[in-house]
């Protein structure tokens, strides 16, 4: 990674944290616990490192880091399943009148 | 976008083709948050964010072309079903301490993953190695940083789900010289990664040091949150949520993957949110949530001191006996409801009075319960629908015109000496005004103290009656006189 990428990231970063807080900062309170268990599971996303440490293939035999990646594949499959499952459930309960 | 990926060697279609991929992730992710933000769309952005991390694993499996994914398969299948199981089963009454478990989950996921890639990338070499290849110190700083934020979330998580269940006391635990000791093991940490950055070159003792880092800010997430006390979790779950989003944020820049910081950022900025309306709906600063021990100790002297004097009581019958009179009804729900699982019987009530011809609302204080929303949650199980919950600016100054309110569980957030009392702890807390109604009915197990500790002057309001008992027993007391009156 050059300097050119990590400036990048830096401003993708940048651009995403401001998004995020346009984004969210009107949310009824109705909505705070499903957002937050929703925002839970896209946390989740760390998934795709935990892909990349449990890979076995050119550049990458099996180690520590296999054994690792795998736990962490499990840890934020359990986040992501469960976490878009279960505000599925909330968010089928929100019903209006009509 | 892989950074690290780019940097070597020609394009691959399948590199090409997984970034385009993870754009379109993104960009569902982003949109899938608009769309969680509203009612209406709510579900549906729900949908599109799984769809969007469905597509960015896909993505990653077409980017790492052949490889012996078993490893990859076993995690995914397990960790799967062990989600969906405790999805399916989990009660809308213990939702707070499921998303903290979840959130710890994701903050442990992701220190495996700094601890990960540096075994992957050090491939027996050494962090400098990897260096080199790889990040220079922008990536192993983050590596670092990946492991004390997400260990910290995760013992500060499991510490919260423990105080949420009750399997550990809600009140704070204050440590002696706690402050000096959660500065220490910061500071430590930081030094460490320090020196595993620039000044150790040994792989061994570098692993080594990494793994301390994790396990001292395993300690330091546990004596974060032990102080905190159980009514001022909704703003340490909100927090915490930000944590586990950061903690992805920085294990892309470890990786040099973008579709993690920008998919962290959006979790990180959306905890900080939760995170600053729940402080200000308490009035308190962030500060002294987290390091301010709130709730130890009965507050000495001013709203916290004094027998209560001229409370009065109601039973289950009186109650209903005006209820059923009532033409403006507001409901105040709070932790005790919820402690109860009251909120069948609330609905069940409410729907008895209205068809008597009664206008029923319910005023929801946003710190009212163990996280952000708790109390919405659980009355939509009931089906309750959403329209009838008011927020408290919306409702504050219509009290005056309310004929009766019916207080469930909740204390401190409607206590007036947070209005007038300059003594009082609560003071400044913006807090409903019940007791400008004609009659409240204030349901608790006792005349005892709420979170804060503080007396609670609405009880000895000329117009509010103290109806005693279990929240539940009381509302099905009060059903069975309505359905006979």
């Amino acid at each position: 990674m050059d300097t050119g990428a990590i400036l990048m990231l830096l401003y993708v970063f940048v651009l995403a944290c401001f998004a995020g807080y346009q984004l969210i900062s009107k949310v009824p309170p109705t909505l705070h616990t499903p957002l937050m268990s929703g925002a839970n599971a896209i946390s989740g996303i760390t998934i795709l490192g935990a892909m990349l440490a449990a890979r076995i293939g050119p550049g990458a035999p099996f180690n520590a880091s296999t054994i690792l990646g795998m736990l962490a594949v499990a840890l934020a499959s359990i986040n992501v399943v469960g976490g878009f499952m279960v505000t599925d459930r909330m968010m089928g309960m929100f019903k209006s009148k009509n | 976008m892989n950074f690290v990926a780019s940097s070597s060697g020609p394009l691959e279609w399948n590199y090409i083709a997984a970034n385009f991929g993870y754009l379109a992730s993104v960009v569902m992710f982003m949109l899938a948050i608009m769309r969680m933000g509203r009612v209406k769309t709510a579900r549906s952005g729900n949908f599109l964010a799984a769809a969007a991390m469905l597509l960015a694993v896909v993505s990653s499996f077409v980017e790492m072309g052949k490889i012996n994914p078993a490893f990859i398969i076993a995690g995914l299948v397990i960790g799967g079903a062990v989600g969906a199981i405790m999805a399916k089963r989990v009660q809308m009454t213990q939702m707070p301490e499921m998303v903290a478990l979840l959130n710890g989950f994701g903050g442990l996921a992701s220190t495996l993953v700094g601890l990960a890639t540096f075994y992957a990338l050090s491939g027996g070499g050494n962090l400098s190695m990897m260096m080199i290849r790889d990040g220079g110190w922008f990536g192993a700083i983050n590596l670092v940083l990946t492991l004390i934020v997400g260990s910290v979330t995760f013992t500060g998580s499991i510490i919260a789900f423990l105080k949420l269940s009750e399997k550990m006391s809600g009140r704070p635990i204050l440590l002696p010289m706690r402050h000096v000791l959660n500065a220490l093991l910061l500071i430590i940490p930081l030094a460490m990664g320090v020196a595993a950055v620039w000044f150790v070159s040994n792989p061994i003792l570098v692993g080594l040091i990494l793994i301390g880092i994790v396990l001292i800010t395993f300690v330091l997430g546990v004596t974060i949150v032990i102080p905190i006390g159980g009514g001022d979790m909704p703003v340490v779950i909100s927090l915490l949520n930000s944590y586990s989003g950061i903690a992805a944020a920085l294990a892309g820049f470890t990786i040099g993957e973008a579709v993690l910081v920008v998919s962290g950022s959006l979790v990180g900025a959306s905890g900080m949110i939760l995170t600053q309306i729940m402080c200000k709906a308490m009035n308190r600063s962030l500060a002294n949530v987290m390091f301010g021990g709130f709730g130890a100790e009965p507050a000495a002297g001013g709203g916290g001191g004094g027998e209560y004097v001229g409370v009065k009581s109601a039973d289950a019958e009186t109650a209903a006996m005006i209820m059923q009179d009532a033409q403006n009804i507001v409901i105040v729900p709070g932790y005790g409801m919820a402690v109860a699982q009251a909120q069948h019987a609330v609905r069940e009530m409410a729907k008895i009075l209205e068809d008597k011809g009664a206008t029923i609302r319910y005023a929801v204080h946003p710190v009212a319960g163990r996280m952000p929303g708790h109390m919405n949650v659980l009355l939509a199980e009931a089906n309750v629908p959403y329209e009838q919950l008011f927020e408290m600016d919306q409702i504050n100054d219509d009290f005056r015109n309310v004929d009766v309110v019916l207080v469930i569980g909740a204390n401190d957030t409607v206590n007036p000496s947070a209005k007038t009392d300059k003594t009082s702890p609560l003071f400044g807390m913006p807090v409903m005004n019940v007791e400008e109604a004609k009659t409240v009915f204030t349901m608790k197990r006792s005349l005892g103290g709420g979170f804060a500790q503080v007396k609670n002057t609405l009880f000895e309001c000329p117009n509010n009656y103290m109806v005693y008992g279990d929240a539940r027993k009381t509302l099905e007391e009060i059903i069975k006189a309505l359905k006979e009156g």
